[in-house]
């Protein structure tokens, strides 16, 4: 080995193409839970790292939802410092593992990336999550040196956006509970997102490092019911509420035939057989219809979830009805193209008009009509149109609803908090809420969006919470500041908790 | 399979059997006493592989800290919880109390209707209109005398109680309706009903007050996953639209809904439901055959 100093990397001199990650062959996977993509080998890991550019725009860094900084910690891979490449990443995301795995790279991170104008775009996804599951299988986390507060920080929800939250929080040194309806802590990662993209036990990991924190998780929570968010800030003793509840109240179309047995939410499909085991029938109490011809409506990522593990069921074919066409699809490309792989069965330019049932109220068909696509509509995609005398019938017994969902009502009938007019909780800039004290953040806020923009909003959440409480919050404090050196003599700014904390030595009083 | 966790949980603090079928759970959960109020019901998981049921509350004593189940063992969880919950064993997961509480106004008559399964919950709804000052008619029915339970709670907070049963071994002779005729025949100027139990019970209630504009509330249980608007398998038909019982709910205007609806619904999983409560029985056979040493006199 040389030591000479590294070259200028160019876009010639780095390896042309993306480093492939290891995947499970499509019909094997289509039968079984186990995850899919299989992810980087470290060689695979040191390939991709080097066809970074460490150019100086950094685009990616701006282009990540909670500003991972990108090049340093590809840098750290390329030096053989793997450790360091973990300290870097969990200096601001601490899932890398989860991130890794379910954000929609190609439009943030990679999808600015510079070498993407030319090549491919830098694995950034892969790299993170090697590195993430490399901290796991190692036992790394880092718990920082954490100077306790007297504050204590109640947070609702215990999904991304909590978990962002309390990390920061907990950092800062507040005392941080968060509490969980259900029964198990995670959110949408566990009821949600499969196995196969993401495993619970790499959930469980990262919770763990949650605990070493000292967060405290209460799980068969239900605030708002068990007690108010009122009670949190005027009775229990929370200094500040954060709520990541998420959106709820999965949506259906209202057309005729959504009662029959057999039709059924995504959510409700794959909280059974996600959260509540119910694949593993009957060693598991909860059952789940089993379907053999499936139709599933929506083109999201719930949606590609739905698709395949119905799939993983058993069923076939399994088809996927969407009234645009693939390119307005918004699941993540690599998802669809996985779907593709595995078998499911697409039906573009389609939308169902009424779901047929039998004599005894179970679904045996959808009828549908074909769709073209006109003018751009609000969102700037083409509104799709129904096209007179198209109408085929699709024969299912079973139909899945993956078209979003709707504000979840249950904060909203129990508190005062202001809400907006789609029963979203209403906050400002800062995301704090109309009860001063009380921040939301992730999809109650802004409605069903990604893991990591929940957690985007989970960490900017808590910086305001930490102004709010005058906590001393390094983003802030030691910034360059225009208003002039009156506000922070010393560097030291003046809203901040302990401005003139004198410590006594105890012997003498 | 699974002994009621230990540890974990909620301590069970009293256990009643009202029949070979069902039993009085009362569970400690202090901070859910506290917080419940009637209509509402919780969601119990009584072991790490079991599923999420939801019960309604049937009663809750804020000194004591508890809160008071009732449970019909007619599926493989329920029996299970028959034969694993005892005095001192722990409910791993009980959570709540969900749903909107029931609208408990200042009507000057009211009928307060159970029957199976809804005789437990209509319980603090019956408290709650005598705590209101309302005019009490507690109607409450059971198959035979056997399987009567708490007429003397009713009694002490009905101005009136009717008791029905199938083959008139206590009470009147009839079902519900028949005893819900006779207190409207007494009483021309009943304002309000409250009728909780098998939808096809609750069906034949709303059938029995709509001519006469009752205004009437139904306390609607279907198959539930998680208990708080997420899964949307509670859904139910109502004549203006379609709702979540779960957090719309439970109570609903027996007016609109769609009954026919909610029994179809309720069929989902039976073919599911058959299964485990057959494999059930097969278990507890091996077991009394393995562990019971054979008793002989």
């Amino acid at each position: 080995m040389s030591t000479a100093r590294p070259k200028k990397k160019t876009i010639r001199t780095i390896p042309q193409a993306r480093t492939p990650a290891h995947e499970q062959d499509a019909k094997v996977r289509a039968g079984n839970f186990a995850e899919v993509n299989r992810g980087y080998q470290l060689e695979d890991a040191q390939l991709e790292a080097e066809r970074c550019l460490m150019c100086p725009e950094q685009p990616c860094v701006a282009g990540c939802p909670v500003n991972v900084p990108i090049p340093q910690f590809i840098e750290r891979i390329v030096a053989r410092d793997y450790r360091g490449a973990y300290d870097v990443i969990t200096s601001t995301n601490l899932l890398p593992a989860v991130c890794g795995r379910v954000c929609p790279q190609e439009n943030q991170c990679e999808g600015v990336c510079t070498v993407g104008d030319s090549l491919e775009p830098v694995a950034i996804g892969r790299l993170e999550r090697w590195v993430g599951d490399l901290a796991i299988s190692q036992g790394w986390s880092n718990v920082p040196y954490i100077e306790r507060n007297n504050f204590r920080v109640g947070i609702v929800g215990s999904g991304p956006a909590g978990m962002a939250c309390a990390a920061d929080m907990a950092k800062a040194g507040c005392e941080v509970t968060v509490f969980e309806a259900f029964h198990e802590a995670g959110g949408v990662l566990k009821y949600g997102i499969p196995d196969f993209r993401l495993p619970n036990a790499v959930v469980d990991a990262e919770i763990a490092k949650l605990v070493a924190l000292g967060i405290m998780f209460e799980c068969n929570t239900l605030v708002g019911r068990l007690f108010t968010i009122e009670q949190m800030v005027e009775e229990m003793g929370f200094h500040a509420v954060f709520i990541g509840t998420g959106a709820g109240y999965p949506s259906f179309m209202g057309i005729p035939g959504e009662s029959l047995n057999g039709v059924l939410s995504a959510n409700e499909l794959l909280t059974r057989c996600n959260l509540m085991h119910a694949r593993d029938f009957p060693k598991y109490d909860t059952p789940l219809q089993p379907g053999k011809r499936v139709v599933v409506i929506g083109a999201g990522n719930t949606a590609m979830d739905a698709l395949r593990v119905c799939l993983r069921l058993g069923a076939e074919p399994v088809i996927c009805l969407y009234r645009r066409s693939r390119a307005e699809a918004p699941a993540r490309a690599e998802e669809i193209h996985h779907a593709e792989e595995e078998g499911i069965h697409f039906h573009w330019l389609a939308s169902p008009v009424e779901i047929l049932g039998d004599d005894d109220r179970n679904v045996r068909g959808v009828r549908c009509v074909r769709m073209t696509l006109g003018e751009p509509d609000a969102s700037g995609r083409r509104r799709p149109v129904p096209e007179a005398g198209s109408e085929f019938e699709v024969e299912a017994d079973m139909v899945v609803y993956a078209i979003g969902t709707n504000a979840n009502p249950i904060i909203g009938q129990t508190s005062r908090l202001k809400l907006d007019r789609r029963g979203y909780i209403a906050t400002d800039e800062a995301l704090a809420t109309s009860i001063p004290g009380v921040f939301a953040g992730g999809d109650i806020v802004t409605g069903a969006a990604t893991v990591i923009e929940a957690m985007g909003a989970g960490r900017r959440a808590a910086r305001a919470m930490k102004a709010f409480l005058g906590l001393r919050d390094t983003d802030h404090v030691y910034r360059d500041r225009d208003d002039g050196p009156d506000s922070s003599p010393f560097g030291i700014d003046r809203a901040e908790r302990g401005y003139a904390r004198i410590r006594m030595p105890r012997s003498a009083t | 399979m699974h002994q009621a966790s230990q540890g974990a949980g909620h301590p069970i603090v009293t256990r009643q059997d009202f029949s070979n079928v069902t039993f009085l759970l009362e569970v400690s959960h202090p901070m859910l006493a506290r917080a419940a109020r009637p209509g509402q019901f919780v969601i119990v998981m009584s072991h790490p592989e079991g599923e999420r049921i939801p019960l309604t509350i049937a009663d809750y004593d804020r000194q004591r800290g508890t809160v008071t189940l009732v449970i019909q063992a007619v599926g493989k969880t329920t029996r299970e919880m028959q034969r694993d919950c005892k005095v001192g064993s722990r409910l791993l997961a009980m959570v709540g109390p969900m749903g909107v509480p029931s609208h408990i106004g200042k009507a000057g008559k009211v009928m307060c209707v159970g029957g199976g399964l809804g005789v437990a919950p209509v319980y603090p709804q019956a408290r709650g209109y005598k705590e209101s000052g309302a005019y009490v008619i507690g109607i409450v029915g059971f198959r035979n005398r056997d399987l009567v339970f708490w007429d003397d709670k009713f009694g002490a907070v009905c101005d009136e109680l009717i008791i029905c049963t199938d083959d008139g071994s206590a009470g009147i002779k009839g079902l519900v309706t028949a005893g819900m005729e006779l207190a409207m025949a007494r009483h021309p100027d009943i304002a309000e009903c409250v009728a909780i139990g098998p939808p096809i019970m609750m069906k034949g209630c709303a059938e029995a007050t709509r001519a006469r504009r009752i205004r009437t509330i139904v306390s609607l249980n279907p198959v539930m996953v998680d208990g708080t608007g997420m899964c949307g398998g509670c859904r139910v038909k109502l004549a203006d639209g379609v709702k979540f019982a779960c957090v719309d709910g439970p109570d609903f205007d027996a007016h609109k809904v769609d009954f026919d609806d909610l029994m179809f619904r309720l069929r989902r999983y039976r073919e599911t439901e058959q299964q485990a409560s057959q494999r059930f029985d097969e278990d507890c056979r091996m077991r009394s055959l393995s562990a019971a040493p054979v008793l002989s006199e």
